[in-house]
């Protein structure tokens, strides 16, 4: 198994620091059964030669400057943790107050079939794991993965680009819509060292195809572990993706995602991301609009008390004119939490007649709460309507004493201001059955929160 | 039912209130009448428990208890009920929601069974067909997107839903045209009764045709400088505010 360690850090990554926390990494074997074309030795190892001259990426990287994954270096990570034993019962009931209709289940990044319901799909869906897509020798799914890790997303890409092990694969054919919605639960649990792992996943949505996904991250331990995670998204002309993730990973878990998602004529990706859990959380999206009447929500909601840190980072790439994106984040911090909203729109020259529209607003708590907004707007055409906004601050105090003279104690009403504030986050989930159980989660941690 | 001694208020360190009395029996209606800057407003502010209002001297008796000593969601508790002169915007909470809470959060305090959803429905259901307020207004939100007499109007029905035993109507008139005055008015008279006392703070008589007062005080200069019965209302009418801004001046 070879094993690589970073040696240079001209790139501006933390390597020194690096080398002891990468004990135990290596890039996966060359001669995998799964690497049925050739492709995979090959470009894992070529992966993991970019992560090792870039390593960590520290605050000298723009793009991490206000995220700080020095913690990482403290973890004695187990990179290859044997599979963990985990009982159906125990899995969460989840977002959904039933039984999912349909769910693919991963623990420690890999898919458990056992643990998963997985009803039949409408003809031509594949839900599936990498590892299965991969040894079977998918065309589509290998096509898109070389594209995807041949592209330069930053060292974290690169850490996860030398794995390639497994994660979901989920591929609808054009013209169908899959009614259900699709819930991955992925499943965090510790062992004797903190586990590492980094799934890989994929949603190819044909022309036409409408699809819902809803991923779940919880841990189920109460130690860390980190996860790195890159989501491939592809949809083809008039294709709708909904994508709604809940994070609610165990207190000490350091969660990393990237999803990167391009779009073609007339297609529409919905994300929302409600971040609630994880000591370190960082939830990127990167979203390209190839075509004309390609559109893209993106929305997020988060709650972060104590000494948590949550990043929402979006890059919005308007390629094509007659592109449309919107983005609406709202969070709540407490305690001494800390959260970061960066978002980049880019309107390329000839993309006219664009709309890119992005607001972040943060309720703070605590006098020792933290955010760091950073909007940037890259615009080189001249036929475009954009705007950004930010705001951050206390409850409004107005409100605050008209509910308490009507006789609301103040606890209740400071919770029914800040269950407000993120309804609006929350109201444009598109997927109505979401609603209630997320409005639920932000009044069990209201309730929860620790009293100044 | 309120008595108010002496009663001393700063606003940023500045006087405002400068030795106010009054006192307001049970079931009786009184208006404190006055010019703009004489402390109308900070009179319902302090009664009220608005963070910001600093009592210097002098006290306030409710029911017999200390009010000045009581959060305001007690003091709401205890009966009273500030009908605000700009009644806030709460987008995300709708009226309905707002006054469930409200409703509820007064019978907890007084160690009362909450109302279940159906009671409650039933409640507020009655309250708003008698002031004319449809369902609709009902689902949105605490009066987002409300014109001026739809904000008042909605004071007036929390008031009737909550049911104080003291209201203070700050210049409930302002902003309205007369068919809005008029509506809210009724909706104020439906209210007296000998358990409900108000204090109806307004800068025009025109008000008082309508809620019409046993007593009316002249504030100015942060303290009643005249007391009567309505006809004081209507001498301040023709007469204005001149002598006694002078008098306060003084």
């Amino acid at each position: 198994m070879a094993r690589l360690a970073p040696i240079d850090d001209t790139a501006g990554g933390s390597a020194a620091s690096g080398a002891d926390w990468l004990t135990g990494w290596r890039n996966g074997p060359a001669d995998s059964p799964d690497d049925a074309a050739g492709w995979l030795g090959a470009a894992r190892t070529e992966a993991a030669g970019r992560f090792s001259v870039r390593g960590l990426p520290d605050r000298r990287v723009e793009d991490w400057r206000y995220t700080n994954l020095a913690h990482l270096t403290d973890l004695e990570l187990d990179w290859s943790p044997a599979p963990a034993e985990v009982a159906k019962e125990s899995l969460p009931a989840l977002v959904f107050g039933r039984e999912a209709e349909c769910r693919l289940v991963l623990v420690n990044g890999q898919v458990r079939p056992a643990l998963s319901t997985l009803p039949a799909l409408p003809e031509g869906t594949l839900l599936t794991s990498l590892a299965d897509a991969l040894a079977s020798g998918h065309p589509g799914v290998a096509d898109l993965l070389k594209q995807r890790v041949a592209m330069d997303g930053g060292a974290l890409k690169a850490l996860n680009d030398s794995w390639l092990e497994d994660g979901y694969v989920l591929i609808v054919p054009d013209g169908v819509t899959v009614d259900m919605p699709i819930e991955i639960l992925s499943v965090g649990t510790g062992g004797a060292r903190p586990p590492a792992y980094q799934p890989r996943n994929l949603i190819v949505a044909g022309a036409g195809s409408r699809v819902t996904v809803v991923e779940h991250h919880v841990g189920l331990c109460i130690g860390g572990y980190f996860a790195n995670l890159v989501t491939d998204v592809a949809a083809g002309p008039e294709a709708i993706v909904r994508h709604c993730k809940v994070q609610d990973e165990s207190r000490e878990a350091v969660h990393i995602a990237l999803l990167d998602a391009a779009l073609a004529s007339g297609a529409m990706f919905d994300s929302f991301c409600f971040t609630l859990g994880g000591r370190i959380s960082r939830n990127e999206l990167r979203v390209s609009l190839d075509a004309p009447g390609a559109h893209c929500r993106l929305n997020g909601a988060y709650l972060a008390g104590g000494r948590q840190h949550c990043d929402h980072t979006t890059s919005v790439d308007h390629v094509a004119p007659e592109t449309h994106s919107d983005q609406l984040y709202k969070g709540v911090l407490d305690g001494r939490a800390r959260a970061v909203f960066q978002g980049k729109v880019t309107v390329r020259p000839d993309a006219q007649k664009v709309e890119g529209h992005q607001m972040s607003r943060a309720l703070l708590l605590s006098e020792t709460a933290e955010v760091n907004t950073k909007p940037e707007l890259f615009i080189h055409a001249d036929d475009v309507q954009c705007s950004h906004g930010a705001t951050a601050g206390d409850l409004d105090g107005e409100a605050l004493f008209y509910l308490r003279s009507r006789g609301v104690p103040e606890g209740q009403a400071r919770q029914l201001l800040v269950e407000a504030f993120l309804n609006e986050a929350i109201d444009a989930v598109a997927l109505a059955g979401m609603r209630l159980p997320l409005e639920r989660n932000v009044a069990r941690w209201m309730a929860e929160r620790p009293r100044p | 039912m309120l008595e108010v001694a002496n009663l001393h208020a700063t606003v940023d360190g500045r006087g405002i209130l400068n030795g106010l009395d009054l006192a307001v029996g049970p079931g009786e209606v009184h208006a404190v009448m006055g010019p703009n800057g004489s402390g109308k407003s900070t009179l319902s502010y302090v009664l009220s428990g608005r963070d910001g209002y600093e009592v210097t001297e002098g006290s306030v008796r409710f029911g017999g208890a200390d009010l000045l000593a009581l959060e305001p969601e007690e003091r709401a508790a205890a009966g009273l009920f500030l009908a605000f002169q700009y009644p806030v915007e709460i987008p995300g909470v709708t009226n309905m929601t707002f006054l469930k809470h409200a409703v509820n959060g007064l019978r907890v305090q007084r160690g009362e069974e909450e109302l279940d959803a159906m009671q409650f429905l039933k409640l507020v259901r009655q309250k708003a067909k008698a002031l004319g307020m449809s369902d609709d207004m009902l689902k949105r939100a605490v009066n987002v997107g409300f014109s001026g007499g739809e904000k008042k109007r909605n004071e007036i029905l929390q008031m009737a839903v909550l049911e104080p035993t003291f209201a203070v109507l700050d210049e409930t008139d302002s902003g309205l045209d007369i068919d809005a005055l008029k509506i809210v008015a009724d909706g104020v008279n439906a209210l007296r009764g000998p358990d409900r006392s108000m204090l109806v703070i307004t800068h025009y008589q025109r008000l008082l045709d309508y809620i019409v007062p046993d007593r009316v005080h002249v504030l100015a200069g942060g303290r009643i400088a005249e007391s009567g019965g309505k006809e004081l209302a209507l001498r301040l009418e023709n007469e204005g505010y001149g002598a006694f801004a002078e008098k306060a001046a003084a």
